[in-house]
């Protein structure tokens, strides 16, 4: 079960997509996960082909616990585990070898199982579309008899296939999330704050003339260019971008930007926009736009929850005039946005009205001093300037 | 289209943005922004839906005309923004 983010202590398996025997390429999504984040699509991370599966529909296991037993594609690997995403947590990168969690149900057990499940039992359970290796017999020697098919029936159905929570206790459990890392932050990260004063004329103006060029389903919203030039000031100051785990920083393996999405009816995810720095405005927009639409209808994929090495909020819309955020461990910086409004500003000879922005960087004292964090406001707002180089 | 039909085209849109909201309560004169708690990518996707839905290409200048359900049934059912195939 991969941890899709530090504030994630367990999943429900909802289903697997991929099954014993079948061939699979690092990316393919192979099961779907419930969490208070939604239902998350999991990646593989190995190419292989699915050995076994250990976790079944409806199980809720904690993070860290195997799901699946993969067979590598070379020899030099033999068996990986199905739930090695490489989370920033304190998870190892393979995780012990198959011994080392027991299965509930082997294969012979199975089979010594089918012998002592009465054919009553066994018709009961075809009917009622129970697999009969689910049921605890309490029959003579652990016989399965009419009654513990019946009485499994009554229990195992609705864990079988996990209902959709009502979205009250789904928004219950993602505040209790949200709080819990939230409280973990202001408790071990030293929060330093900066803040700049953007001025945001050229790039409107750049993008004013290019959305009038764009089809309406190519335009590109001013959030785009705010993260684009915070994925290549990162470049330039890269100790912003990545983790803080057991004492020290680890730089992130890419720009991945955690793009703050508040959801309708309530709570907040920040999945990752992954490669930012490589990517041009027009693809930035459009998987943005397609990550917040995923982000709101609670279908994200695991790498995008658990491997952001950077957030990004931007609370313009909401009018607020600039945002200082709380970091998301094991991150090391959250950049903030506020509204971009007309203020005065003292241009070449005058005072003029011009659209400015506050950027804000919150930022871990551990991992970096002011002046690198300064540096890097500073770049966002250079890169700001030449808009048509975003 | 009359503007009736427009009248539901923009509700559908808006629906599609704002799935919790109900229709019956959104108060005409009032800005989409201030009732439904849009953001830019919400209100850009709205456009995008009366986009697909009636095949125009809303300039960006003409936007602030799409703030209010009363004024985007104007501007989308003014002469200038009728293709022939609407009558």
């Amino acid at each position: 079960m991969p941890s899709l983010g530090a504030d994630m202590e367990a999943g429900t398996l909802v289903e697997w997509l991929k099954h014993p025997g079948d061939t699979v390429k690092r990316g393919d999504i192979i099961a779907v996960v419930d969490t208070q984040k939604g239902a998350i699509e999991i990646e593989v991370f190995e190419d292989g082909t699915i050995e076994s599966v250990r976790i079944r529909p409806g199980e809720k296991v904690p993070v860290g616990t195997v799901l699946a037993m993969i067979r590598g594609a070379g020899a030099e690997r033999p068996l990986v585990a199905a739930d090695t995403a490489p989370v920033p947590a304190s998870v190892p990168e393979v995780p012990s070898p198959p011994a080392a969690a027991p299965l509930p149900q082997t294969a012979p057990r199975e089979e010594s199982r089918r012998l002592r499940t009465s054919p009553m039992a066994r018709k009961l359970a075809g009917e009622l579309g129970i697999d009969v290796t689910r049921i605890e017999g309490t029959g003579s020697q652990g016989a399965i008899t009419r009654e513990d098919v019946e009485r499994t029936a009554a229990t195992l159905k609705p864990s079988v296939l996990p209902q959709p929570k009502p979205s009250a206790a789904r928004l219950g459990d993602m505040r209790g999330a949200i709080a819990a890392a939230m409280a973990r932050s202001k408790r071990e990260i030293p929060h330093y704050y900066l803040s700049t004063i953007i001025d945001m004329s050229t790039a409107l103006a750049w993008l004013r003339a290019e959305n009038e060029k764009r089809a309406v389903t190519e335009r590109v919203l001013p959030v785009a260019l705010l993260i684009k030039a915070v994925g290549l000031g990162l470049r330039e100051v890269p100790e912003l971008n990545g983790h803080w785990i057991d004492g020290a920083f680890r730089p992130g393996a890419g720009i991945h930007i955690g793009c703050a999405v508040s959801l309708r009816g309530g709570g907040l995810v920040a999945p990752a926009l992954h490669d930012v720095d490589t990517m041009d405005l027009a693809t930035l927009m459009r998987r943005l736009a397609d990550l917040v639409a995923r982000a709101r209808s609670g279908s994200l994929k695991s790498s995008e929850l658990s491997d952001p090495t950077i957030t990004v909020t931007n609370l313009g819309d909401q009018g607020v005039d600039a945002a200082f955020g709380i970091i998301y461990p094991p991150q090391v910086a959250l950049v903030g946005f506020g509204k971009i409004s007309e203020r005065p500003w003292v241009g070449s000879a005058a005072i003029e009205a011009r659209p400015l922005l506050t950027a804000t960087l919150s930022a871990d004292h551990r991992a970096t001093d002011g002046h690198r964090g300064g540096v890097f406001l500073t770049a966002v707002d250079r890169l700001l300037q030449t808009p048509e180089r975003l | 289209m009359t503007p009736d039909d427009i009248r539901h085209v923009i509700l559908d849109a808006l629906k599609r943005v704002a799935p919790e909201v109900d229709p019956a309560s959104i108060q005409s004169g009032v800005s989409f922004r201030d009732q439904l708690d849009l953001d830019s990518m919400d209100f850009l996707n709205f456009v995008l839906a009366l986009h697909e839905r009636l095949g125009i290409d809303i300039p960006e200048v003409d936007y602030p005309r799409l703030y209010s359900l009363e004024s985007a049934v104007e501007y989308l059912t003014s002469p200038l923004q009728r293709p022939d195939s609407w009558a």
